[in-house]
């Protein structure tokens, strides 16, 4: 079972429910994978220090024109959906930044003198934390493709184990890219008008998935839980677990410490989550 | 006018309630951009009436004529995407939240079955608010295409700062590292960091830092909850003065800041937070007009 933490609004929780879920669920002797696919920004490492065991840079592949072979014809230009062509009288000049490697200025170049050649985008780190598999995902500072990378991760995922992948925020290109294979979703919210804004927007991108979701509300004291509570009845989405601020969480987490080995209320809470994940669904496909 | 992009790696910093308390602070020669446009939140902070919205339409996406198609398979296999698969009985379907309407699949079907439909990815509009016109989106969930909304909305807001003779342009960036927010921040004046002391703020912001040094773009730090916990509010002052970086600032944790939020109100509302916001805004502001200098000097020594 595949289950993806994601938000919409960052900084609501995803890591912090993330990592505990999978940390819980190795307690209990399961054959549990973290994934971290918020490979801009992956802090999950942070948390669950793990042992790497195996890195692996990932590689795409990007249009490469050797020197005086090219017509100038044009047809690559033509063909790229990103602009990433530029046609010269008797050549083409490469944007790399801005190719979607798709490979197809390649595929219809006349003379065929356009190959491709592998780019790294980042690193893939597969490890152990305890019982626990780790894997994440790092895109290279400046490198503007990280679905690559996050299918990349997420390739590594033993099919019939249970995985928590933790998401990246927002709901665009790397969030679909994480959404990708899961069977059910949480999302993490908080009560203020940005968490219930972004839960919305993240909840459609679940629907249009045709994944079920249910939310976690984090810090559900700190602001006004009425109306996402009114807004997660209305559309009959299903609250797996709420819980107050807590300093102690804070200090946990400013320490890099999973909280849970320091809070009990709060362990208790992710273990009646785990419970509530783990379980048959009831139909949250509304 | 100078233009400040606010960001921070990690979200749920604060880059938000902070671009709306620096647009109060500003002074009416202000014109604001949500460069998040995936998850736009300044909007809910200041109110004001939207013109009427634009719609956004970018990129296509690929059709598979069901009669047409026999199941071959080819565009499957060439499809880098993921976005095509083999259903029974011999009929490929898509997917459109993989489809990045590239056109290879069109490429290599025998049959000419493949056909393009435009993609409608969002819409945008500019709000009149109190302290100025902000330039906001929303991208439709799934759709892709945001770092391209960004430079639009940025190109717009320039355009708008140029007409009203604007003192600032302010930018509410995206959270991350990737695409959107190299459309964000490529050639702004400024760009400025929020942070709280804990790791996954720290190890973000070295990320960011690490991006604005190869973009090449002053940078600086303002810290956000710097009293939550001061072993790590050390470690991000240490990390920042090591890449020799500014602190613009340091603002307390309090939590009648979500609360107030909540209430649609922002950081100025809140006193023992608000003379350390309007601090950091004078910083911003010395800052930026530095930045500018140092910059044109820059661009005299290079002329030279």
């Amino acid at each position: 079972m595949r289950l993806v933490v994601a938000s919409g609004k960052g900084g609501t929780g995803k890591t912090l429910v993330s990592t505990h879920l999978a940390w819980l669920a190795a307690e209990r002797g399961l054959d549990v994978t973290y994934a971290d696919v918020d490979v801009e920004t992956p802090n999950g490492h942070l948390f669950l220090a793990p042992v790497v065991e195996r890195e692996h840079r990932h590689t795409v592949l990007l249009p490469s024109l050797p020197f005086g072979h090219c017509t100038g014809c044009g047809v690559c230009h033509d063909f790229c959906q990103y602009n990433a062509i530029l046609p010269l009288p008797d050549s083409v000049l490469i944007f790399p930044e801005l190719c979607h490697n798709c490979g197809g200025c390649v595929r219809v170049c006349p003379p065929a003198v356009l190959s491709e050649v592998p780019h790294e985008v980042g690193t893939v780190r597969e490890g152990r934390a305890g019982n626990l598999r780790f894997l994440d995902g790092r895109v290279d500072v400046g490198e503007p493709r990280a679905t690559p990378l996050i299918q990349e991760v997420l390739r590594r995922i033993d099919a019939g184990t249970l995985a928590v992948v933790d998401a990246p925020p927002g709901t665009s290109c790397n969030t679909t890219a994480a959404l990708s294979g899961a069977d059910r979703v949480l999302l993490v919210t908080e009560p203020t008008p940005f968490g219930l804004h972004d839960l919305r927007l993240a909840l459609q991108l679940c629907r249009t998935a045709g994944l079920p979701a249910g939310v976690v509300i984090n810090r559900a004291d700190l602001g006004d839980d009425r109306p996402l509570r009114a807004f997660l009845e209305a559309e009959r989405v299903p609250v797996r677990a709420a819980w107050r601020y807590d300093p102690e969480l804070a200090v946990a987490v400013a320490r890099g410490e999973l909280a849970g080995r320091r809070v009990p209320w709060f362990r208790d809470a992710v273990e009646h989550l785990l419970d509530a994940c783990l379980a048959p669904q009831e139909d949250g496909r509304s | 006018m100078k233009q400040i992009v606010v960001v921070s790696g990690k979200g749920g910093t604060g880059k938000t309630s902070f671009t709306a308390a620096f647009a109060e602070l500003a002074g009416r020669s202000v014109v604001l951009v949500d460069a998040d446009v995936d998850a736009a939140n300044l909007a809910l902070l200041l109110d004001g009436s939207d013109e009427p919205p634009r719609e956004y339409q970018a990129g296509r996406l690929a059709r598979i004529d069901p009669v047409r198609c026999t199941g071959c398979g080819l565009c499957v296999d060439a499809c880098r995407f993921d976005a095509l698969h083999l259903a029974e009985p011999h009929r490929v379907v898509l997917q459109d939240l993989a489809c990045e309407g590239c056109g290879v699949c069109a490429v290599v079907c025998p049959e000419d079955a493949v056909s393009f439909v435009p993609q409608r990815a969002g819409q945008w509009t500019v709000r009149d608010t109190a302290f100025g016109p902000l330039v906001h989106a929303e991208l439709v969930p799934g759709a892709g295409n945001s770092g391209k909304l960004v430079a639009l909305l940025r190109e717009t807001s320039r355009g708008l700062a140029e007409r009203l003779a604007a003192s600032w342009l302010l930018i509410d960036g995206p959270p991350g590292i990737g695409c959107p927010v190299h459309a964000a921040v490529t050639g702004t004046d400024l760009l400025v960091a929020v942070t709280e002391p804990t790791p996954s703020a720290l190890h973000d912001l070295e990320r960011l830092l690490e991006l604005a040094a190869r973009f090449r773009l002053p940078a600086a730090v303002v810290l956000n909850k710097a009293d939550l916990d001061p072993a790590g509010t050390d470690l991000v002052e240490a990390a920042v003065a090591a890449r020799g970086v500014e602190l613009l600032g340091r603002v307390p944790f309090d939590p009648e800041v979500p609360r107030r939020l909540a209430a649609g109100t922002g950081l100025l509302t809140v006193p023992g937070v608000r003379d350390a916001v309007v601090a950091c805004w004078a910083a911003v502001a010395r800052r930026a007009g530095r930045a500018n200098a140092s910059a044109a000097e820059e661009g005299r020594d290079a002329a030279v």
